[in-house]
């Protein structure tokens, strides 16, 4: 069904789920070192493996990141809390139930204002966030796809169970009729925006740090009861948000307009075609069978805890945008450009590792957006660092690379060939600076020219241009111009 | 109070993950009954305003600092395994989605 | 020379210290005693001859060069419940589901027991995974008592029960969930303690009930237990429900107590704990208990607990519900047994299948229970209100130890039954609790301490101590008090083993 014709008959009603894997040093309920990657099974203990008599203890730093992220979604925090067991059975969950919270959140009724495209400003309502642990990862083998169905066995590695994760979920966002989509984008961006502030996770939905799962209904213009929803899961990128959200009120529209019924459940994205599909019907109804963790005891935090992580808080990024846009003297449209772009941290990043912001400014929305897009990713997820991205900026100021060379020292660090300065090595390509060579250079190039070196030798010093061009061409670009000048200059008026 | 039938000890057997045979359903539903029936004597007691103990220790805040601890290596993380393969657990196929 | 195997760990220790004899060779008489019965009482699932020979050795090494011993206890021979993980030794829970599991960490209990010195034998008996009152649901057989063959040990700590009372060693480790150290201890005459919930680490202590679970000493004499208990006890950061304060101090109230004198101290008489289903003979030797007490000094008043008797029922609410979740890891994925894995099979088929094969009646039994008892549309009325008993309970206690400073009660209701008897019966299984389960509810220690035989079956009763939360030392006191006032310890006169 056309996109304008589900919103002349329904109002989309969205709810969205997101996890956040916490960036601590260690898992949520043991010592083993909390990182992505690694040899498979290399970072668990008895408690994540979940052998029989291990006990979980409560990572401190995680219960700050839970009550930290409450606080800058401007939610209350828990006077008391527990854990719950969560049990069902899964082979990538070792004690087939998930340690996580329950009726009992950490943090609840916050909200959290976003910046549409346009400036409008949305406030999305926050449920609750509340603390859990990640499961292990399976590895389907055989089959056609490496996905689940088909599968000969599977392969399980539990390096990312127990990693602390934060469920945030918002309440019913309603009324956000035709903008759903990107209200959906703009809320998720913000959260990743806020978290990366506060330093409490990597954000990087590529790499599963932030997951977000949509849940979208329609309901008939003017009733008031809720349509069935569905849960889209596996959305894993901010672009990927929006289409989810999108397809669905489309798809759930057809259904609808057509007579039929919303079926309750799981949908899957499929990014190749920004479709969602079923996911397998469940049997029987879920019974989770929740339950306080005996083996955890409550927590509760003292107001003065919470006024003292409050006070950590760093600055919000809607604060920070404020002042970051007065700092580098920017027009509201050009900020727009740049928030739009999603390179203010980015910019804001790289001018923290030293580049001036004109600079980094240029770099992010010209030849990286450029990037980017090629690409079809977030700019945020191109695999180059706003560290990077101010060293080269450095060495072109530093007059080791031209502009050319620093494009392509960049092509090279996203090719993942390493630091801008390994690039430069492997690739060769430093501006020549060595007087010895370009010496050399630039006395075969006088020696080929004779008659112009006699011309710069009599005076006419615009004769040079020649020479320098011919040098330039011989070291393929890698010298440093003016030097070059300078030099042809002072060959032939010794 | 409780009547428990063959299909309800055969839906708390799924929920279990418990492929119990037909004669257990029988055995099962007759013994859960009698039990279920004593223990619901709990009900009796008047309880409303009564909170409920979940721990029996009054402890709270208790907490572990941030620091890596050495866990175990692949081998020792893979020696009870029933089956391993490239470093890790080998399972059957699994049929259910991730939840 | 004495037989080594009838001495207390307390003279062991002695004897290893001061060089009389070697923990080698007190070690070595246990297993040769372990060879020569063990047949006829099956107390052990695993020996650990080599290890307990090599720890032997190095308590022997440490002595010789004059280095002072790792504790009160070091060279004392040990049998570990099989519930309690062993780095590099057989931890199988009496189930068939771990049976060949070889945990790769050591439980706190263990971990400790091997730093003081204490030699671990091997592996004790047990009903699966804690369950049950008799041993007899082991998937590796029953154990039997000293007392009488054909009648049970006690359980679920019926091998270290039966391990005690067949001076196989002198001290044990149990586990008490509902009083599976108590119960164990009163029908073979011999000591269990049950120290206040979170005053030993449960880290590496397979869970069962982990609201309820609680390690602890078993012995044949109340200060062997007492300084077992100081070896054991203590804050653990592994465990987030361990108290961080210091063990009582249990040794002291043991050797306090042995003096003989109660003056002063106020003792409760549960008047709940009687009645229909309690034997006649076990009634007497508790009165005659009751009477020694107070000739010792101590004040008798009669204390009732109105809600002690909703404990059964909402023990075997709690203890199932916890244990269904507990139990659920057992899934043939990462360890232990996997059944039915021939290629066609999905993971949730074989998960299934080796549930079903690897568990026995009573342990589906208790997770068909709490499944139930958790389930949407039951949770109210089952497990949460079972947690409001809790709390009523926990009231009950709170208000008995604001008039005395102990209370006191039959440990059992009956004397060791017949190996078999109770086997079809949950519910009069479950019977044989009674009185030991209030103390797991509400977290508070509890021990039992032999009282005498009945005197209608001759076999072994026991009295139980009740003590506040974190008071531990006041029931060694009046325990060791009561023993010291008996005709000699109560195990010392059974009779021989006859071994096929
Ligand atoms: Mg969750
Ligand atoms: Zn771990």
């Amino acid at each position: 069904m056309a996109y304008d014709e589900v919103l002349s008959r329904f109002d989309p009603v969205l709810g969205l789920e997101v996890h956040v894997e916490l960036n601590t040093n260690t898992k949520m309920f043991c010592g083993c070192r909390n990182e992505f990657g690694g040899e498979p099974n290399t970072q668990v203990c008895p408690t994540c493996l979940g052998l029989p008599g291990s006990l979980p203890v409560l990572n401190a730093v995680a219960v700050e990141s839970a009550m930290r992220i409450g606080l800058a979604l401007n939610c209350e925090i828990a006077e008391w809390c527990r854990f719950a067991r969560k049990n069902y059975f899964y082979p990538d969950m070792p004690k087939n139930f998930q340690t996580s919270q329950y009726d009992e959140p950490i943090a609840f009724d916050g909200y959290l204002d976003l910046e549409l495209d346009d400036g409008e400003i949305v406030r999305v309502g926050i449920e609750r966030a509340h603390m859990e642990e990640d499961t292990g990862k399976s590895l389907h083998v055989g089959g056609a796809t490496g996905r689940i169905h088909g599968a000969e066995h599977s392969l399980l590695d539990y390096n990312r169970a127990g990693v602390p994760l934060i469920e945030i979920v918002t309440k019913t966002i309603e009324g956000t009729g035709a903008r759903a989509p990107e209200v959906a984008r703009a809320y998720v961006t913000a959260l990743r925006d806020l978290l990366r502030a506060l330093g409490v996770s990597d954000v990087r939905m590529d790499q599963g740090s932030l997951r977000c799962d949509a849940n979208v209904s329609l309901k008939p213009l003017g009733r008031k009861e809720f349509g069935t929803r569905t849960e889209t899961k596996n959305v894993n990128s901010l672009r990927s948000v929006e289409r989810a959200v999108r397809y669905e009120m489309t798809r759930q529209g057809a259904v609808l307009a057509g007579g039929g019924e919303i079926v309750q459940e799981t949908r899957h994205f499929q990014e190749a075609d920004g479709s969602t599909s079923a996911g397998r019907r469940k049997e029987t109804s879920e019974d989770y069978r929740y339950f306080p963790e005996p083996d955890l005891v409550p927590i509760a935090p003292s107001r003065e805890w919470v006024e003292k992580l409050r006070g950590t808080l760093p600055e919000m990024p809607w604060e920070r945008r404020k002042r970051i846009q007065a700092d580098w003297s920017l027009s509201d449209a050009e900020f727009r450009d740049l928030v739009n772009a999603g390179a203010v941290e980015l910019v804001a990043s790289t001018v923290d590792a030293g580049a001036s912001s004109a600079e980094a400014r240029s770099w992010w929305v010209s030849y990286l957006t450029q990037q980017a897009n090629n690409r079809e990713v977030e700019l945020a997820e191109l695999p180059i660092t706003p560290a990077q991205v101010a060293r080269v900026i450095s060495l072109v100021a530093e007059g080791k690379l031209t502009n050319k060379l620093a494009r392509s020292v960049v092509d090279g660090v996203l090719a993942g060939e390493g630091e801008p300065d390994e690039v430069v090595d492997k690739r060769g390509l430093a501006v020549v600076s060595d007087d010895g060579a370009l010496t050399a250079a630039v006395d075969e190039a006088l020696a080929a020219n004779p008659d112009i070196a006699e011309k710069i030798r009599g005076g006419k010093v615009a004769a040079a241009g020649k020479i320098v061009g011919d040098v330039m061409k011989a070291t393929k670009g890698q010298a440093d111009a003016k030097r070059v000048r300078e030099l042809v200059i002072e060959r032939c008026t010794v | 109070m409780p009547n428990i039938s063959r299909d309800e000890v055969a839906h708390l057997a799924k929920l279990a993950r418990l492929a119990v045979t037909d004669d257990e359903l029988d055995t099962f539903a007759g013994q859960l009954d009698t039990i279920l029936s004593s223990v619901a004597r709990v009900g009796e007691v008047a309880a409303d305003d009564i909170p409920p103990t979940s721990h029996s220790v009054p402890l709270t805040n208790v907490f572990r600092a941030d620091e890596v601890r050495q866990g175990l290596t692949q081998a020792e993380a893979l020696a009870g395994a029933p089956a391993a393969e490239d470093g890790r657990f080998r399972v059957p196929r699994i049929l259910g989605e991730e939840q | 020379m004495t037989d080594l195997t009838r001495l207390t760990a307390a003279e062991l220790a002695e004897k290893i210290r001061t060089k009389e004899t070697s923990a080698v060779e007190v070690t070595q008489s246990h297993l040769d005693r372990i060879n020569q019965v063990d047949s006829a009482v099956h107390a052990f699932l695993h020996i650990d001859t080599e290890g307990a020979l090599g720890a032997a050795r190095a308590v022997d090494d440490g002595i010789a060069s004059g280095q002072p011993p790792a504790s009160p206890l070091a060279g004392v021979p040990l049998a570990l419940k099989d519930v309690l993980t062993t780095k590099g030794v057989p931890t199988t829970c009496g189930s068939k589901m771990l049976e060949g599991w070889v945990p790769p960490y050591d439980a706190t209990v263990t971990a400790r027991l091997r730093a003081a010195g204490v030699v671990i034998l091997g592996k004790t008996n047990m009903d699966e995974f804690a369950m049950g009152s008799s041993t007899e649901n082991s998937a590796y057989g029953p154990s039997r008592n000293p007392w009488d063959t054909d009648r049970i040990p006690g359980g679920s700590g019926g091998g270290s029960s039966t391990a005690l009372a067949a001076f196989e060693a002198p001290l044990a480790i149990g586990t008490d969930t509902g009083g599976s150290i108590r119960q164990p201890g009163a029908v073979t005459g011999t000591v269990g303690v049950k120290p206040t919930y979170g005053g030993v680490s449960r880290y590496g202590l397979v869970a069962f009930s982990s609201s309820l679970d609680q390690a602890g000493p078993c012995a044949r004499t109340v200060l062997d237990a007492a300084l077992l208990h100081e070896v054991i006890g203590g804050h653990d950061p592994l465990d987030s429900t361990s108290i961080d304060a210091p063990v009582p101090p249990v040794v002291a109230a043991a050797r306090e107590g042995a003096s003989g004198d109660l003056t002063g101290v106020k003792i409760g008489v549960v008047t709940e704990f009687s009645g229909d289903g309690y034997q006649p003979g076990v009634l007497r030797s508790f009165e005659a208990a009751v009477e020694t007490l107070r000739g010792m000094g101590a004040a008798i008043v009669e204390v009732s607990c109105p809600n002690f008797t909703y404990a059964l029922p909402a023990y075997y609410l709690i203890n199932p519900s916890e244990c269904s979740s507990n139990l659920a890891r057992f899934d043939a994925m990462r360890y232990g047994l996997r059944v039915d894995d021939d290629g066609t099979r999905s993971a949730e088929e074989v998960m299934a299948a080796t549930r079903e094969a690897g568990f026995g009646a009573e342990v589906k039994r208790r997770i068909m229970l709490g499944t139930y008892a958790l389930s949407a549309g039951y949770y109210d009325a089952f497990y949460g209100q079972a947690q409001k008993v809790r709390t009523l309970i926990t009231r009950d206690f709170d208000a008995a130890f604001g008039k005395v400073d102990v209370l006191v009660s039959p440990t059992t209701p009956t004397t060791a039954f017949k190996i078999g008897e109770r086997v079809d019966d949950p519910m009069a299984m479950y019977l044989a609790d009674l009185c030991t389960i209030p103390a797991n509810l509400s977290g508070t220690p509890a021990l039992s301490v032999p009282s005498g035989l009945s005197d209608e079956d001759g076999l072994p009763v026991g009295l139980q101590v009740m003590a506040p939360a974190l008071q531990d030392q006041r029931m060694y006191r009046v325990a060791a008090a009561f023993e010291a006032s008996q005709d000699g310890l109560v195990i010392d006169r059974v009779g021989e083993l006859e071994v096929a």
